[in-house]
């Protein structure tokens, strides 16, 4: 746990990378790959995009000019089939559906990273006090944290917004909350199985014996070395929090219309599809289906090389019995790193 | 394993006293908030005097808990029945289309997974894991849509929505409220296959997202158990191949299986939601919604209870069937 | 000629040996290619022999007790013959293995705590490996035979039905022992059958298996790091480095009169009484996949000559019944009657 020099601390991390096989690898590319497209959508959504979000007229060439010089707008086609202009077409509201995916990713990244921020804010502080104080605080925050763990997590955001609904006015920043809170039990959790584990380490017991008062230790060893594994539960949780922005989206309890975001638009798009307008419906899915698969691949193939067991939600696996070093060349080499991991209580 | 059973309450105790917190600190009360605009100021008093809203907060607290234990989950504001009586009339749905797509994911999750596990890395186990995780990435109401879009709209196969076709008169047929078995207790076969028709779209759809994380879990676990000694043990011995994987690797595989199936059941509920609402299901969860689109805040309460109560039962559940599987835990 | 160095302990016109091992050959794959955790390895077991295999961590031990039954991971390769009665193994379909596995070999493994299936009663697990090798024999018939094996090695059969987390790590490694004898197989390898055990129950072990091969002359091949055991237990001891058997002799002869340079080290390093200081071998043992040229011992031989790198030794033999793959000694250059690759080819 102590500060390694910087080559040989890099060294170590990349060494589950190159064990791992080729098939992992793979995965965490071609995930990579994904996200980063979709990453560049929202962050140069301006640019990219044709059209405004909620954009209905546009300009035409050798339109005729009105009194100021400016051209004259004509509305944007309604319902027009994906083509040449309109690569996925356009909405009955007139709205260019490429426009507002590549809109819905800013949305999407958004709430991805703020409901992070609001979930890292609340869990992890609680999770350091809890694992660090023990005691009776300790037991009721875990017993608390547990059972909204078990709640279903879509029903969990839609009362969180519900409620919200009350207070803020419905956006982005309503909307992250409320997907926030459900990952803090998971932040709670992991963070506070890591301090407990720190805590019993040779530098913690020497800073206290030191004299340091327990904020120093909290603030300055044991939250570096805990924080380590946030960006393990965040490849985890990112891909389930698009998912549950698109619920809520679809459910209505999301961002308001008219701006873009893929689960609304696809409940908007329910009744064109009994028409027979696919393309409003089918684009904004696909969007959702691969950036979340994108994410997925880069945390599963994370976790697969940095940790074989750490996968699935609940997941509580056992440490296997170490083997003679017999086996060195076979595939049980990926369980070394295993062990501090999973006492960080992910598992 | 005694500390569980005993923590089951604690933990519905909690829940309902956050839910309680979360929903009565909302401006207004239920019936304001549901029902304002819509009648005169007297009726409105008149209604929180007869659902007990002028009491002191803490006795609506009491009330409500003590409600919660002798299975009175209180009364909707814009529909005259009580919870209870609405989640008896509507979780049979729920409860038939949540079967349904868990049978479907148990199957494709087992054989997929234990599969995947016993061929790692050939290219149908990397078939099934891409397929598990495109299952679970696309949103539940997408695939939906596109179901009905294909086999309803454009192949005419299967109807869109509902439980029961039109012609079926369900009055006279319902017995329990689950479709299937009152139409196998009337031996009624017209029945049958109109109820299923119906239940297959949704229920093939809710049962794909969940199978995306059943593949992973049981693959995870086989790899698991493929590896542990007393499978190479048993191989040492000489035990056939078939009962190496079966009786040894998935037994003990399915020891975390189950307790992750658990906690699956809340993700299950929350898919349940989005689905009954995409194929307009009439269960709990698509009342749930429109009761939310109506501001109803006392029909929320009760039926979101009553989800809280079930899981609760499900994690005892299958604490319950993890003891059964696994000599080691004792109550 | 391999044959006639390595069986020379046959008595003329002995029994036949159990086991036959010829130039095996154990690979595991790696992404930097094959590597051979037991390299070219050739030995002979008669009927009620106990010969212990030792080396340290890594040498390929626990992959020979494997690699003889053919039980290796997924991408591991075996090669070279193993005559088990006259049959070969190697070579065998997974049928034939599997009859053979349990019924003719038993291996016992180290860590008895994770070898048992924690879902199955103790029972259930002799019922299960009767019923795989005698498929007609019935429920009650296996249970009462595996009673009478678990009574044997000193477990109450009252308690045949408790289930595997219901015993200590010393009563499970006998239940496993039990397992592995129950039907009276001719040759049992056990791989450090007492490593996770204390040293009362290490005797107790012990004693048992040497009791088995005694009384019912069972072949024996006990795979240890523990120098002490082997002198207690075996009759004969290889010494493996690297992959390879380095020396092969009488229990007694080797160890009091090491011929190899490593076994010479090997027992320098462990404590006895007479020990005054630890001593240890300078160097690790070589990279498998890229071995080097010539005696793998070289590269931490403190009796290394320029020679040593040239081709691998073959076996000499320094006093009757003692081999040592050493070129210290005459006959391991085989006397110039064969080319360098010959050699290589007999020696591998």
């Amino acid at each position: 746990m102590s500060r390694k020099a910087g080559p040989s601390r890099l060294e170590h991390a990349l060494r589950p990378w190159r064990r791992a096989n080729r098939m992992a690898r793979w995965l965490v590319i071609a995930g990579t790959v994904i996200t980063l497209v979709f990453a560049v959508l929202a962050v140069f959504a301006d640019q990219i995009a044709p059209y405004g979000q909620d954009q209905y007229r546009y300009e035409v060439a050798g339109a005729p000019v009105d009194d100021d010089g400016d051209p004259v707008l004509e509305s944007i086609p309604r319902r027009a089939e994906p083509g040449a202009g309109f690569p996925f077409g356009t909405t009955s509201a007139r709205f260019d559906v490429f426009s507002r995916i590549v809109h819905g990713a800013r949305v999407a990244f958004g709430v991805v990273v703020l409901s992070t921020v609001v979930a890292m804010g609340i869990g992890v502080p609680l999770g350091l006090i809890s694992g660090y104080r023990g005691g009776r605080v300790d037991r009721l925050l875990v017993l608390v944290m547990d059972a909204v763990y078990v709640f279903p997590p879509l029903l969990l955001a839609i009362i969180a917004a519900f409620v919200l609904k009350e207070y803020l006015d419905p956006g982005l920043p309503s909307a992250a909350v409320a997907v926030g809170a459900v990952y803090i039990p998971q932040y709670f959790r992991v963070i506070r199985n890591h301090t407990l584990s720190v805590k019993q380490e040779p530098f913690v017991e020497a800073a206290r014996s030191l004299g340091a008062p327990p904020r120093t230790i909290l603030g300055r060893y044991v939250f570096f070395n805990v924080v380590q594994s946030v960006p393990v539960i965040f490849t985890l949780n990112a891909a389930d929090a698009v998912l549950t922005l698109a619920g809520l989206g679809f459910l209505g309890y999301g961002v308001p219309y008219p701006q873009a975001e893929w689960g609304l638009d696809v409940s908007r798009a329910i009744s064109d599809v009994v028409s027979g307008f696919w393309w409003t419906a089918f684009f904004p899915g696909l969007a959702i289906t691969l950036l979340v698969t994108g994410l997925t691949l880069v945390g599963e193939g994370l976790n697969d090389i940095v940790n074989p067991l750490l996968r699935v939600r609940g997941y509580t696996g056992k440490v296997p019995a170490r083997k003679e070093p017999t086996a060195e060349a076979t595939r049980e080499s990926d369980d070394e790193d295993i062990t501090d991991l999973a006492k960080t209580g992910v598992v | 394993m005694l500390g569980r059973l005993a923590l089951a309450p604690v933990f519905l105790f909690i829940i309902l006293t956050t839910l309680f917190v979360l929903l009565r600190v909302l401006p207004g009360d239920p019936v304001t908030a549901a029902l304002a605009g819509r009648l005169s100021p007297a009726q409105i008093e008149e209604r929180r005097q007869a659902s007990g809203l002028d009491e002191p907060i803490y006795v609506q607290y009491l009330d409500y808990l003590t409600g919660v234990v002798r299975g009175d989950f209180g009364n909707a504001v814009t529909d005259p029945r009580a919870v209870t009586e609405i989640v008896l009339d509507l979780f049979p749905a729920t409860f038939e289309l949540t079967v349904f797509a868990m049978v479907l994911a148990v199957t494709l999750g087992v054989v997929l997974g234990a599969f995947g596990a016993r061929h790692r890395d050939d290219p149908l186990d990397v078939g099934g894991r891409m397929f598990g995780i495109l299952v679970y990435a696309a949103p539940v109401f997408w695939t939906g849509i596109l179901a009905q879009l294909v086999f309803a709209n454009r192949l005419n196969l299967l109807p869109t929505g509902n439980r029961i076709g039109a012609r079926v008169p369900i009055g006279d047929l319902e017995i329990t409220g689950f479709y299937l078995v009152d139409a196998v207790l009337r031996t009624n076969g017209e029945f049958f296959v109109d109820a299923l028709t119906h239940l297959i779209l949704p229920g093939i759809t809710l049962g794909l997202v969940i199978s995306g994380v059943f593949i992973r879990i049981v693959r995870v676990n086989m790899l698991q158990t493929l590896r542990a000694d007393y499978v190479e043990s048993a191989r040492a011995r000489g035990v056939g191949d078939s009962r190496v994987l079966f009786r040894h690797a998935f037994k003990n595989a399915l020891v975390p299986v189950v307790t992750i199936m658990g906690l699956q059941f809340a993700l299950l509920l929350g898919g349940a939601i989005l689905t009954e609402t995409t194929f307009s299901w009439p269960g709990l969860g698509s009342a749930l919604v429109d009761f939310l689109n109506r501001r109803d805040y006392a029909a929320v309460q009760g039926i979101v209870t009553f989800f809280a109560v079930l899981v609760v039962i499900v994690s005892l559940l299958i604490d319950f069937v993890n003891g059964l599987v696994d000599p080691r835990v004792r109550y | 000629m391999t044959d006639h160095v390595v069986a020379n302990r046959a008595p003329a016109g002995g029994p036949e040996p159990v086991l036959r091992v010829r130039e095996l050959v154990a690979e595991y794959a790696t992404p930097r290619g094959a590597l051979a955790a037991v390299d070219g390895v050739s030995f002979d077991l008669h009927p009620g022999e106990s010969l212990g295999l030792v080396g340290e961590s890594g040498c390929g031990k626990s992959t020979l007790g494997r690699a003889l039954l053919q039980l290796m991971p997924p991408g591991g390769a075996v090669r070279g013959r193993v005559e088990l009665g006259g049959r070969d193994l190697v070579g065998a379909s997974l049928p034939v293995l599997r009859e053979i596995r349990g019924k003719d070999v038993a291996l016992v493994f180290q860590e008895p705590m994770t070898r048992l299936d924690p879902l199955m009663r103790v029972s259930d697990h002799f019922v299960e490996a009767i019923r795989a090798h005698r498929p007609g024999t019935s429920r009650r018939e296996a249970r009462a035979m595996g009673r009478a094996a678990l009574a044997q090695m000193g477990i109450p059969p009252t308690r045949a039905d408790n289930y595997p987390h219901e015993f200590s790590g010393g009563m499970r490694q006998r239940i496993m022992i039990a397992l592995g004898i129950v039907l009276r197989p001719q040759l049992i390898i056990a791989d450090e059958p007492t490593t996770a055990l204390d040293v009362i129950v290490e005797a107790q072990i012990l004693d048992i298996l040497d009791a088995l091969r005694r009384d019912s002359s069972v072949g024996l091949i006990l795979i240890t790091h523990n120098l002490g055991i082997v002198a207690e237990t075996c009759d004969r001891v290889a010494v493996m480095y690297a992959g390879k058997i380095v020396e092969i002799g009488d229990v007694r002869q080797v160890f009091s009169a090491p011929k190899h340079p490593y076994t010479k080290g090997l027992l320098a390093s462990t404590i006895s009484l007479e020990t005054t200081r630890l001593h240890s071998i300078d160097g690790t043992p070589p990279d498998l996949v890229t071995p080097p040229p010539g005696c793998r011992y070289a590269p931490r031989c403190p009796f290394v000559m320029a020679h040593c790198t040239d081709a691998v030794p073959l076996y000499a033999e320094p006093e009757p019944g003692q081999l040592a793959a050493c070129y210290l000694y005459p006959g391991a250059n085989a006397d110039g009657r064969a080319t360098p690759r010959e050699d290589a080819e007999v020696a591998r």
